[in-house]
């Protein structure tokens, strides 16, 4: 009986008790328990008398209505009772960083609000007042350059960012119309909402205000805007234009000071104790590569066909230092036309390009992102319109030792390293596969030659089991002793892994238990990477005999 | 017919359809009043006269044709009316088709009605000099009225208090401003402290990708498995997909439900702090000292003797070493020289031997044999023939005494044919023998019998032939008993606990609670401070007889129950031979200090027979002087592990 909006709100969460039969009176079914301490927590809250006056404003204009008083249903609805969350904002994070630590799910739930249509599931404001801020909040992330990682997956796409060192990540739907599912509880999704918006826009005016940007941010030359107000408006509405502008993502922000011509500081170094050298210059190195990441695309021109994603590939561009544009009928705030000479790089995802003008790449879209997550740009040549897409990687995934590396993925850290291994791979692949081709006519023969070496093994074997056996039969038969090459190294081995089998059996019984479950979960981990491994080489030796075929075909 | 109660008999009214009674002769009227009228419609008449009589209904017996010929012709079948009341037909006059014909058109009934009259205005637009009315105005309205006031005021008062908020600014955009402005950290709640903040979301790993690597994509089986999972128990939620390119990815559908269930779990999930184990399994593993430098112990198998056909039960050792014998369920008991595997000597006995002991005084040259329900003394005449030759004449030094004593068995000398075979004396029980034991200096022995009594556990006297019941009550099922090595105690295994017997004073020392189900074997350390314990639940006790009468240490170390347990002479050994075919050799030191806790190290496993019949190892034992433990097992074998 815990009202759930005012739980939602403060952030209190039920307990698992430790004795649960004690407090549940000998049961053991499952039951939601909150600490006695929140719920009184929960009762000096100011909010409770709002939501009281709210209860009885509705009572008021229910009988109102019934009574047909207009008038009253008027002034009743003028002198609606409103409520702040702002201290429960405070409250809950007492300083700035704690807000940040738990900005995911406020930015996913605002994205996902800012996409819902107009009509029923939630107020228009809320969804208004999210696309505004989730607007912003893109804005202030190209300005800052924070972006780091990117990820098509197939629920939306993941973003994250590094905002004040704070890792923030949130996903976005793919733009399409949703299924509104009838499972679901818009109250619930609208109550978090509205917590959300509160605490995202006093952490949006904070972070504009730490890179001294006009909070409701105003778009820089606004007087070039003002001179041609005519391109606005066939687009839409004054009322509108403004946010429209804003969230074409292509204009830079207007700043409270007008930034300074040197803007980078060179950082003091402070060597903090304990600290080696070597420690040292691994950061700075670190502090470079950062730099060099965050102006990826500094120079380059894009220019968006209308049939990619407009939003996610202009904030990814913009946020790494590209100048994007697109069709002008695509959305307002298209800087340059296609056929601008200076264009460098035209995103593409259709099969093919007509009339294609010299002197720019077309590229897919999975060009910007695999670039932005591998620190640098890739080549060119596997993104080209209409060639098979190489695998796109998570950024997410930090393998450790033992873990399953996709092949992709080691090609791309050899190539972070500076070398290039793709052209030796392909020749290497190539001679690889004039190899096989011997290599068919010998495989025959190589394995009747197998068969024969285990053959001649089996009959040592059984040859040194009868000699075992006639040493202890009475009739004493002397051979030859033959002398067994003994490996040093695996005797050594299989020592120390008995050592170690005898010292298990000494175990107390629940550390065996915890060191057998620990044994256990490695050796899941290990199979499991072992049978992607499996499941690659099958498929690869599927596409190679595949190619082979075609070539075979093709000769012929 | 029916009848009315509270209908009065009047006339219908509705003057114009009132027929004019068109023959004067019959006044029928309605009778009946305002009643409906369906309530006579199943009979002849309607209504009562003044006499009583039936008013009945006029005739109607027209059908269809009779109506259609009326209907050409008459002409005036179109003014025809059948008053419902009565019954009878009507024929409406011309006045009164007329008022019909006014009504349908909606006109006024009345012929003469004008509806259009000419408007007189009661007042005129146009300004009189009089006044309509020559009333006086009233004093009222010449003063401001008290009603009004009293109602401005309350507005008044209600702006006033803040109730009524007149033309407030509307202001719905909500306004931002620096939140954190003054961290005050004394400001923060204690709750922080305690509270737990929700775990992020799992990041995405490659196989979420809209274009994976292909080996994350699911095959048709793991497909039909992920289907065939509970929703909650699936390891992703979704399945990997792979599309062409960007534009062929379609919305997902599960993205708002997945949204609504991290709400869920934010307001209702609770929240623990779980401490993580981070455990390097390495260091779980005991440092133990290595077995190398624990050496020497038994390491590998030197010598299998073959023979018996049948389990190997037991197994003795002569003292000096160099004879073993053991007793199978082949009815015979061998002879083996230990270091040549020969077979010396074969000696079939008639049952099943279930106990083989060598006397432990290396002057005498005796076994006891424990066989179905007697024990066997038997010289096999190996060895020095001084030495068994000494044995047979103290033997036959036996000087029976004057009185006959009661015994509880039967001491007979062997026959000539049993002689030859080596029998000397045979102690006949009263059930079957299940184990013999000697006692250190060679002249008593010990026997078990199976049985529930008291008397389960006998001591002989070899050189007296004497025997005596020891125990007066069953204290349970005896499993085994031991001599002490030096002292004069008295080891008995029931099934779940060993009592240590004085045998000087005739009193139980101590009582050992083993922890097991079911004891199957004990074994002294020589000094005689230690003890183990095998059983059957696949454990092995040992017990520090200084420290407490508790287990010092359970080794769990075989994987099926434990038929026997033996300790080495000298060496820090003891081995246990289990039903899982292995025999585990472990460094047992046990330190003459007190505060020193005895150390226990497994150093060897040693494998090497055969499981038959669900059995394994059945008996295991050191050689009295090297570091070699013999094992006899349930296929017929015996084995040397030196």
């Amino acid at each position: 009986a815990v009202p759930r909006r005012l739980c939602i709100l403060k952030g209190i969460y039920p307990h698992e008790p430790k004795h649960k039969k004690k407090v549940n009176k000998g049961s053991t079914a499952a039951r939601t328990f909150y600490l006695l301490k929140d719920i009184k927590f929960l009762l000096h809250e100011p909010i409770v008398n709002k939501f009281r006056e709210y209860k009885v404003f509705v009572r008021k204009l229910r009988k109102a209505y019934g009574k047909s008083e207009w008038s009253t249903v008027d002034r009743l609805k003028d002198n609606k009772p409103t409520y702040k969350l702002d201290h429960i904002v405070k409250e809950r994070y007492p300083t700035f960083v704690d807000a940040l630590r738990d900005l995911d799910d406020a930015l996913s739930m605002c994205f996902l609000f800012s996409t819902f249509p107009r009509t029923g599931k939630c107020h228009v404001q809320t969804i208004q007042l999210c696309r505004r801020l989730a607007v912003e909040f893109l804005n202030y992330v190209i300005a800052s350059r924070s972006l780091r990682k990117v990820f098509l997956s197939i629920k939306g796409i993941y973003y994250q960012a590094e905002v004040l060192g704070q890792p923030v990540t949130w996903i976005t739907p793919y733009t399409f119309a949703h299924d509104h599912p009838t499972d679901v509880d818009y109250r619930v999704m609208a109550t978090f909402t509205e917590f959300y918006t509160t605490l995202l826009g006093f952490v949006n005016f904070r972070l504009y205000h730490s890179l001294n940007l006009l909070y409701p941010p105003k778009i820089d030359g606004q007087a070039d805007v003002e001179l041609k107000p005519t391109e606005g408006k066939e687009y839409a509405m004054d009322s509108e234009s403004y946010l429209e502008k804003l969230s074409a993502l292509s204009a830079s922000l207007a700043r409270v000071v007008a930034p300074a011509h040197e803007d980078e500081v060179e950082m003091d170094e402070f060597p903090v104790e304990g600290e080696t050298a070597e420690q040292m210059d691994a950061r700075k190195k670190e502090q470079e590569a950062l730099e060099k990441h965050k102006k990826l695309f500094e120079g380059l021109r894009f220019f968006l066909n209308r049939e990619v994603p407009r939003e996610p590939l202009a904030f990814v561009i913009r946020c790494f230092g590209g100048q994007v544009s697109w069709d002008k009928s695509l959305c307002i705030g298209a800087t340059y036309d296609v056929s601008d000479p200076s264009i460098t790089h035209q995103i593409v995802d259709r099969p093919r390009v007509e009339q294609q003008v010299v002197g720019r790449y077309y590229l897919q879209p999975q060009w910007v992102f695999d670039s932005v997550n591998a620190k640098l740009c890739l080549p060119v040549a596997d993104y080209f319109p209409g060639v098979l897409l190489p695998p796109h990687l998570s950024p997410f995934v930090t393998e450790q030792e033992g873990d399953y590396v996709p092949p992709e993925k080691l090609k791309l850290l050899a190539m972070q390293r500076g070398e290039n291994p793709d052209e030796e791979s392909e020749e290497e692949e190539e001679e690889e596969e004039e190899q096989e081709e011997e290599e068919d006519d010998n495989d025959k023969e190589e394995e009747e030659e197998d068969e024969s070496e285990k053959e001649e093994e089996m009959k040592l074997k059984k040859m040194e089991e009868q000699k075992a056996q006639s040493n202890k039969a009475l009739p004493v038969k002397v051979t030859a002793g033959k002398l067994r090459l003994e490996d040093r190294q695996r005797l050594e081995q299989e020592q120390q892994s008995e050592e170690k089998r005898l010292a298990i059996m000494m175990m107390k019984k629940r550390e065996k238990y915890l060191y057998k479950k620990i044994m256990f979960g490695k050796k899941r981990k290990v199979r499991e990477a072992n049978k992607l491994a499996a499941k690659r080489k099958a498929h690869d030796s599927a596409v190679r005999e595949e190619k082979k075929k075609s070539k075979k075909a093709r000769r012929a | 017919p029916p009848w009315h109660p509270g209908v009065h008999l009047h006339e219908t009214v509705s003057p114009a359809l009132t027929p004019r009674p068109s023959a004067p002769l019959q006044d029928i009227r309605n009778t009946v009043g305002n009643i409906p009228m369906e309530w006579y419609q199943d009979f002849p008449h309607i209504g009562y006269d003044l006499e009583g009589k039936r008013i009945y209904k006029p005739i109607r017996n027209k059908d269809e044709l009779d109506m259609f010929l009326e209907k050409m012709e008459n002409p005036d079948y179109w003014r025809t009316v059948q008053d419902k009341m009565t019954g009878a037909d009507i024929k409406l006059t011309d006045e009164q088709v007329d008022l019909v014909h006014r009504l349908q058109k909606g006109q006024f009934g009345d012929v003469h009605f004008n509806p259009y009259e000419p408007a007189v205005d009661f007042f005129t637009h146009e300004v009189m000099i009089h006044p309509v009315t020559n009333r006086p105005a009233d004093k009222r309205s010449f003063i401001p009225s008290l009603i009004e006031k009293e109602k401005v005021s309350k507005l008044v008062h209600a702006i006033k208090m803040g109730w009524i908020k007149p033309r407030k600014p509307k202001d719905s955009a909500p306004t931002y401003y620096d939140l954190w402005a003054h961290e005050d950290p004394n400001s923060i709640l204690g709750r922080h402290k305690m509270h737990v903040p929700a775990p992020k979301m799992k990041l995405p790993g490659h196989e979420e990708s809209y274009n994976p690597p292909p080996e994350y994509l699911l095959s048709e089986e793991e497909k039909l498995a992920w289907e065939q999972q509970e929703p909650d128990e699936r390891k992703l939620n979704f399945v990997p997909q792979q599309y062409r390119c960007l534009r062929a990815v379609p919305a997902y559908s599960r993205f708002i439900h997945e949204r609504f269930e991290r709400c869920l779990d934010l307001y209702l999930c609770p929240r623990q702090r779980k401490m993580r184990v981070n455990v390097d399994p390495e260091e779980l593993i005991p440092k133990l000292p290595k077995p190398r430098d624990l050496q020497p112990f038994p390491t590998t198998q030197a010598l299998v003797y073959r023979g018996h056909t049948s389990l190997v039960r037991c197994l003795s050792v002569s003292p000096s070493g160099q004879w073993l014998a053991s007793g199978s369920d082949d009815c015979t008991v061998r002879f083996w020289e230990v270091c040549t595997a020969r077979c010396m000597k074969t000696l079939p006995v008639g049952g099943v031997v279930k106990s083989v002991a060598w006397n432990p005084n290396p002057a005498v040259c005796l076994v006891a044999i424990g066989v179905e329900q007697s024990v066997l003394l038997v010289n096999p005449c190996l060895g020095d023939k001084l030495l068994y030759g000494a044995t047979d004449q103290v033997l036959e030094s036996y000087v029976a005494p004057e009185e006959e004593r009661v015994q509880p068995v039967q001491w007979v000398t062997a026959t000539m044919e049993e002689h030859s075979k080596g029998v000397r004396l045979v102690v006949q029980h009263s059930k079957a023998v299940k184990q013999v034991t000697w006692h250190g200096k060679g002249d008593y022995f010990a026997s078990v019998v199976s049985d529930n009594s008291n008397m389960q556990v006998l001591i002989h006297q070899t050189s007296k032939r004497w025997s005596q019941n020891p125990f007066r009550k069953s204290k349970g099922l005896v499993q085994c008993v031991l001599f002490h090595p030096v002292r004069p105690y008295f080891f008995v295994a029931t099934q779940r606990y060993v009592r240590i017997y004085n045998l000087l004073k005739q009193e139980l020392t101590k009582k050992l609670m083993t922890n097991c189900k079911w004891v199957s074997s004990m074994a002294i350390h020589p000094g005689g401070d230690n003890v183990i314990c095998g059983s059957y639940d696949s454990k092995l006790a040992w017990f520090d007889l200084d420290l407490s009468t508790r287990p010092y240490q359970m080794l769990r170390h075989h994987k099926r129950a434990l038929r026997s347990v033996a300790f080495h002479k000298h060496y820090p050994l003891f081995a246990s031979g289990s039903d899982d075919g292995t025999v585990i050799v472990c460094h047992g030191m046990v330190y003459n200090d007190l505060l020193q806790n005895p150390l226990l190290v497994p150093v060897k496993v040693l494998k090497g027979h055969a499981l038959t019949l669900d059995l394994g190892v059945l008996d295991v034992l050191f050689h009295p002087t090297q570091p070699w433990v013999f094992s006899s097992g349930a296929d017929g074998t015996v084995r040397l592990y030196t």
